[in-house]
């Protein structure tokens, strides 16, 4: 019942992403198009994030706490 | 090109009506404190209220439908560029191999728009149907397996489909009873076809008639019959004015309209959606200053303004633009297609509606093909104009007259409306599209729908926004078994798509519930509940700035 009702929910979701993006009207070679470019750009998107935000947030509390942080605090962040 | 705004897709979006009436309103909210006595004085050339709203356009469904127009427009220049490089068999016409240096004839953006995105969802439109157009029709089934790119029928007839988009307002679209007899019996006494124009020997008695009922029906001394309501306007607005003439023109007006302004060679200046404040300024500035360069007056200034839009459902603001007419001097040009038997307490159109004298409307254009179920126009007015326009008019003199068992259908259905047949069955259906738009429209504000126009329109305009959804919606209301009409660009602004009803008289209360029920699931379906309502009053303006404050100046 509740498999049901989740699988009614993703179709309605499914739905309206095609309604949205417009794939609705797309021919099905163009949407398979479209769906991997979507799906390799937010795919990229959240690899490059993962590899590159913690550096990025390192530096930048690095940079912060340099200008800010007194002496002592910022060995403390760098320790830990 | 429908429009004047629909030149450029830009233009058609600096002219949108929200806009416009977002600004109007502040505006409206400013002045108010500072100018109570003309409030008075403005209020008091309605006698009825005048609820005129449309609601702006969410900003996440704005962002959402470029997107939408963005992909598909990627996808089309992908397809162009498969066409192009001979890898996809191109369906469309091209130029051809021997007119390879000729101008281009298929690169402008309708031939872009045409190709690429209008082919996806084709199938909405264009349907044929193999039934009278009343309140239900018969559609023929048909299915395509190449994309839209052809179609072929399938065999079936999917009967009984409500019909909500013929403009069969007070529903004489009918096949059966007291018209339909009697254009059968003319047809039986003078055949279908005239082989003649009217100043030969093409002018039967029942023109006359007609005519004389039509000035009649209108309250003014003369009218005058065309066989085609287009024709009416493009042939008619070169008979009146010309070179040295200026024609103040709203941005919304219909095709024939713009055609007919443009072939006549007067210069055209337009003014943004019913907003008169805007029309005040033209025609201020056209008084002041004259003809460009010369600074010669114009040689007549002739105001062209409709009495129902058909896409927006909104209805002419007459009391003023008869005052500003008055005031400045004008003449006024008023198309009534979609007015005259679907407004005011007699069904005799927006002068009717407001309660004002026929006699103030210099030129009355209208149309058989709407209320009455017949086809062609009418311009009614002074018996001079008539007299002129009978000598002069391109489509009196060059254009066969009218068949007449469809003139006996218009006289038959407009004396039913008056009463003359010894009925009240004309006054019923009259009062019944009232009711009927009244109850259709307050369930779909209620239901959360952005509808647009004026709330005593039978012309519903439902906006659908996105691209997808245009396809979506056509095609889910017939599967559905309703029929509905669904609009986008060109006919309106490109992020404004919408589905256009429109309520007859003929529709009972059943239907009208059946089909609210289907637009209500189907609303849901495709999240089109968009309404915050947070209604702009585009224009409320009895108490709005008014367009005589300067008067005393
Ligand atoms: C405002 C307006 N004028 C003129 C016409 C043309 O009338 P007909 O269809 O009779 O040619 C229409 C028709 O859609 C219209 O909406």
């Amino acid at each position: 019942m509740d498999v049901k009702h989740i699988k009614d929910y993703l179709s309605w979701l499914y739905y309206q992403y095609l309604l949205i993006t417009c794939s609705y009207v797309l021919e099905p070679w163009e949407q398979s198009i479209f769906n991997t470019l979507l799906l390799t750009i937010i795919a990229m998107v959240i690899y490059s994030s993962y590899i590159f935000i913690p550096i990025h947030v390192r530096l930048a509390v690095e940079f912060f706490s340099g200008i800010f942080g007194g002496q002592h605090e910022s060995t403390v962040a760098l320790m830990s | 090109m429908p429009r004047f705004g629909a030149g450029g897709i830009s233009s058609g979006l600096n002219h949108k009506p929200v806009m416009n009436g977002v600004q109007r309103w502040e505006n409206g909210a400013l002045k108010n404190g500072m100018m109570s006595e003309e409030k008075v004085h403005n209020g008091g050339l309605y006698k009825r209220p005048f609820n005129e709203a449309f609601e702006e356009t969410p900003m996440l469904v704005a962002v959402l439908t470029y997107m939408g127009y963005g992909i598909l427009t990627l996808f089309g220049y992908l397809r162009d560029f498969l066409r192009t490089w001979k890898i996809e068999k191109c369906h469309i016409a091209t130029e051809r191999v021997e007119q390879k240096d000729f101008v281009p004839l298929y690169q402008d953006f309708e031939n872009f728009y045409t190709r690429n995105l209008y082919m996806r969802i084709r199938d909405n439109w264009n349907r044929p149907v193999c039934s009278v157009p009343g309140e239900r029709i018969d559609v023929m089934e048909r299915f395509t397996d190449d994309y839209n790119w052809t179609f072929k029928f399938t065999g079936r007839v999917i009967k009984g489909v409500i019909n909500m988009g013929s403009y069969n307002y007070l529903g004489f679209a009918q096949n059966t009873g007291f018209c339909a007899d009697a254009s059968a019996k003319s047809l039986n006494q003078y055949g279908a076809g005239m082989c003649s124009t009217r100043q030969e020997i093409g002018n039967m008695e029942k023109h006359e008639e007609l005519e004389h009922l039509v000035a009649r029906f209108l309250g003014v001394e003369a009218a005058m019959t065309y066989g085609m309501g287009f024709a009416t306007n493009s042939m008619n607005i070169p008979a009146l004015v010309g070179k040295g003439c200026l024609i103040l023109s709203d941005e919304l007006n219909h095709s024939s309209l713009v055609l007919g302004a443009r072939l006549s060679g007067a210069t055209i200046r337009i003014f943004k959606h019913n907003n008169m404040q805007s029309l005040e300024k033209l025609l201020r500035d056209a008084i002041v200053q004259g003809q460009p360069r010369t600074h010669r007056p114009w040689k007549k200034i002739l105001i062209v303004v409709e009495g129902i839009y058909s896409m927006e459902g909104s209805i002419v603001r007459l009391p003023e633009v008869i005052a500003l007419k008055k005031k400045y001097k004008a003449y006024l040009y008023l198309d009534e297609a979609h007015s005259i038997g679907a407004l005011g307490p007699n069904g005799r159109g927006v002068v009717d509606y407001f309660g004002l004298d026929p006699r103030d409307v210099d030129i009355m254009m209208g149309t058989f093909t709407k209320s009455f179920g017949s086809a062609g126009g009418y311009i009614g007015g002074s018996k001079v104009l008539i007299e002129y326009l009978r000598a002069h008019s391109h489509s009196a003199a060059y254009a066969t007259s009218m068949s007449l068992p469809v003139v006996q259908q218009i006289i038959s259905s407009m004396k039913c409306i008056m009463g003359e047949d010894g009925t009240t069955l004309g006054q019923k259906r009259v009062e019944q599209l009232a009711e009927n738009t009244r109850y259709f429209r307050r369930r779909l504000t209620e239901m959360g729908f952005i509808i647009y126009g004026n709330s005593d329109s039978p012309v519903v305009p439902l906006m659908l926004y996105m691209p997808a959804k245009i396809g979506a919606f056509g095609r889910e209301m017939l599967k559905r078994n309703i029929g509905v009409v669904v609009v986008g660009f060109p006919a309106t602004p490109i992020i404004e798509s919408r589905a256009r009803f429109c309520v007859s008289a003929a529709h009972t209360k059943e239907m009208l519930d059946a089909a609210l029920r289907e637009i209500n699931e189907v609303g849901d379906l495709l999240q089109l509940k968009y309404s915050r309502h947070h209604f702009v009053p585009l224009l409320d303006r009895p108490f709005d700035e008014t367009t005589y404050e300067e008067t005393e100046d």
